[in-house]
């Protein structure tokens, strides 16, 4: 991001001069926001912060709040440190009249450790793409949302869209897929999904894990390159990772259109100082890619034209992060909406808001409403499925944007939802949680 | 005038040996321990004593630990970190296998265990020192996390490689983890631990284990002419350093955060204790607190500032600002004093001596 000395003093003289006019009213509903603009995954982490409050402010702007309820946002900047993101957690949980109605930590390490926080606080923890993806499990995590993916739900579509590549399930008999991850919580997680998956296709599955930040990977690459020489590489990276990754596939020339990355190894900072090597890179994504859509062009009209975006960089609005920090934005406020229409028009508790995500229904034709069809899918929860349907489509980097490539693809429930209430039901008993009856 | 020592006598062997000889000293420290065991938990929100002085505490624990093997033996660690995440993985391995062991029990056993693996990379410090050490450590900072991260047994084969607390007790019912435990519960029991261990170190290095340190740090050669054996009483300095460093680390994981993955306890804890003892003052235990209370309650302070004073600036600025003031006040104090907090501490008691006539 370019310091703009000149805007940013402005911005701490009109701060100064506002002194102890910030006091908001009390009517306002509470939005406490962890984000994180510095530290060493800015460069993601500021689209979708931006995107969140740009789509925060779009209905205030434009609409006047809520049901006339005016939303007041407050970040706390976490630079992704999970100790710093405590901090903020614990800071902004009383926030408002009626303190934060969820919280979205974007990291998986502050996510398990508010895991348990959360349940005694009574603010319910949404997690879209990240965390537990057990958590889909309503009965034993009440308070843990995951909509609208899960990393197990994210393998099992590398893998239906690679067996389709390949012409068909059977045709991956004896092929070999190699998985390259971020050696932490994060990376670790498509692990057992990709040997049950490994097991019942009967392909070859070989583990890279690439220690943190993921600057070094020359050796994995070359025994990648000269010595596995897999069919497809599927990667679960995080920040510097990615683009290291991409050069590396680049210089062991290994085909980068056989190479699918998570939804966080697909965005445009991960691809663009990769150069023309990225070209052809694919990876999963959970939200619509570009800008083309109706919510964009509000977003635009109502805040950038008038000088209300958040975002200081040319072209953000609408990248893949961007887009993905207004989705969560999206499930916040409407998940405010359904509790409003039940508690009536004021702001909302968290446990007034867990009520709501538990019966949350964005359906297709909201969507449309919203001005977002196409650009996320639509997301049913109850109080057994936190997931929802969990769908997730392939984007691909043409050098100048990622273009999606395949149409939502459904993970297969039948193999990955047993699979959420096994380890589910194994975290209920290490901690001694009874699950919850769902009727 | 207020720091007088004049008239203070001693008659027995006993009062002169006393851990604080100075009256003036014994009721700074009692009303310390006061306002920490009394005022704080009446006083502060949840957030002051879960947010602001639990990870404080425990810290300084860890840093205490660091001061006993650099600070007081002159055997330079980066392996702090990796000590940590030795005392968490063995408190959740203890705690999973034997579900009815008390916390207490946990946490010495966990202790004991970073003990001995302290020991086994103590073993070089008999023949490299200095940077040298520093680098052997650095090895088992870098192997110990990858030794968690890469065998599942430790962490009960979980998927993503965390732990977590399950719920333990103190006196029968009362939780100091789990998401039931009060903040004020898991202030008192870290305070309390955190006091009596730092109480333990402070009469440790008064004792004949803590001067044999102090020699060999001072100059090695002499102390080994004068009798004193370099292999053993180096390894016993990285026992007890690891001892501290594994309690601090079971803390961590089980009363502070409650789960914790390896990352946690990566290579930016190790250098976060090591300016904590650099910054607060290497071979003091006052420093440890010191040091620890400014790396970590000066960075929550300015963030927080900018909001107390109802300024409105983004958070990415708060951020960039607090690394700028932060690390300018690193440099300050470091040219201002380079002996560290503590040494500012004791300036300061010299002149109270003799105040009002300075000389």
């Amino acid at each position: 991001m370019k310091f703009n000395l000149k805007a940013s003093l402005l911005a701490a003289a009109v701060a100064m001069s506002s002194l102890l006019s910030a006091v908001q009213a009390a009517d306002d509903q509470y939005i406490g926001s962890l984000v994180y603009r510095t530290g060493p995954y800015a460069p993601g982490g500021i689209q979708w912060a931006d995107g969140f409050a740009d789509y925060v402010q779009l209905l205030n702007e434009r609409d006047g709040g809520i049901n006339g309820v005016k939303l007041t946002l407050e970040e706390c900047d976490t630079a992704y440190n999970t100790d710093k993101g405590l901090e903020c957690y614990e800071r902004l949980k009383k926030g408002g009249s009626t303190g934060m109605p969820a919280v979205m930590p974007l990291s998986t390490g502050i996510t398990y450790a508010l895991l348990d926080r959360v349940a005694a606080d009574k603010i319910p923890l949404i997690t879209s793409g990240y965390g537990r993806a057990d958590a889909a499990d309503g009965t034993v995590f009440p308070w843990v949302f995951v909509p609208p993916a899960t990393y197990w739900g994210g393998a099992d579509v590398a893998i239906q869209y690679i067996a389709k590549e390949m012409g068909g399930a059977d045709a991956m008999k004896g092929k070999k897929i190699a998985l390259v991850y971020h050696d932490s919580a994060f990376g670790k997680e498509p692990i057992k999904t990709l040997e049950a998956l490994a097991a019942k296709h009967g392909f070859e599955l070989s583990l890279h894990p690439v220690s943190p930040p993921g600057l070094e990977q020359k050796p994995i690459w070359t025994k990648i390159g000269r010595q596995i020489k897999p069919d497809y590489v599927i990667m679960y990276g995080w920040g510097v990772m990615n683009a290291t990754a991409i050069k590396e596939a680049a210089a062991v020339d290994f085909p980068r259109d056989k190479f699918i990355g998570i939804w966080w190894s697909g965005n445009e900072p991960d691809v663009i100082p990769a150069g023309d090597a990225a070209i052809g890179y694919k990876s999963l994504q959970f939200n619509g890619v570009g800008a083309g859509y109706p919510v964009h062009e509000a977003i635009k009209t109502n805040l950038y034209a008038k000088g209300k975006g958040s975002s200081k960089v040319e072209g953000d609005v609408g990248a893949v992060a961007y887009n993905r920090g207004m989705q969560s934005a999206v499930i916040l406020t409407e998940a405010l909406r359904t509790a409003m229409k039940e508690y009536g028009n004021k702001p909302m508790t968290g446990e007034q808001v867990q009520w709501a995500l538990d019966r949350l229904d964005v359906s297709a034709d909201r969507m449309k409403e919203l001005g977002a069809e196409g650009l996320f899918d639509p997301i049913k929860l109850t109080c057994a499925d936190h997931l929802g349907q969990g769908r997730v489509q392939v984007a691909q980097w043409d050098g100048k944007a990622f273009k999606a490539i395949s149409d939502w693809i459904q993970p297969n429930d039948e193999m990955i939802r047993p699979m959420y209430k096994d380890s589910a039901a194994a975290y209920a008993k290490e901690k001694g949680i009874t699950p919850r009856e769902c009727k | 005038m207020i720091y007088r020592e004049a008239g203070e006598f001693k008659s027995t062997y006993q009062a002169d040996q006393a851990i604080f000889p100075i009256r003036q000293d014994r009721w700074f420290i009692l009303a310390i321990l006061a306002i920490a065991f009394i005022v704080m938990p009446l006083v502060g929100s949840d957030y002051w004593l879960g947010t602001i002085m639990l990870p404080f505490l425990i810290l300084a624990l860890a840093a205490l630990g660091l001061n006993v093997l650099t600070g007081y033996a002159g055997l330079l660690s980066l392996g702090t970190g990796g000590f940590m995440a030795t005392g968490a993985f063995a408190a959740y391995k203890l705690a999973t296998m034997f579900p009815g062991l008390h916390i207490l029990a946990v946490l010495i056993m966990s202790g004991l265990i970073t003990a001995g693996v302290g020991i086994l990379f103590g073993i070089p410090s008999l023949r490299i020192k200095g940077f040298y050490l520093a680098v052997a450590t650095l090895a088992s900072q870098f192997f110990l996390i990858w030794m968690f991260n890469k065998f599942g047994w430790f962490t009960n084969y979980s998927a993503s490689g965390v732990i977590s607390a399950p719920p333990m007790t103190i006196f029968g019912d009362i939780y100091v983890t789990g998401p039931q435990a009060t903040a004020a519960a898991k202030y008192l029991f870290v305070l309390a631990v955190v006091a009596f261990l730092a109480l333990m170190i402070k009469n440790l290095v008064r004792s004949n284990m803590g001067r044999e340190w102090m020699a060999i740090r001072d100059m090695d050669i002499a102390a080994e002419i004068i009798g004193i054996k370099m292999l053993s009483t180096k390894l016993k300095a990285f026992a007890v350093s690891s001892f501290l460093c594994g309690i601090a680390g079971a803390l961590w994981a089980f009363i502070y955060t409650g789960s914790v993955e390896p990352a946690a306890f990566d290579i930016n804890r190790s250098f976060q204790i090591l300016f904590m003892v650099i910054i607060g003052g290497l071979g003091s235990i006052l420093g440890s607190f010191l040091g620890a209370a400014f790396i970590t309650l000066l960075p929550i302070f300015l963030s927080n500032a900018p909001h107390w004073f109802g300024m409105n600036i983004p958070v990415d600025m708060i951020s960039h600002i607090e690394s700028m003031v932060f690390g300018a006040l690193i440099i300050f104090f470091l040219i201002v004093e380079p002996h560290g907090l503590a040494r500012l501490w004791q300036i300061a008691k010299e002149k109270l001596r003799l105040w009002p006539f300075p000389y």
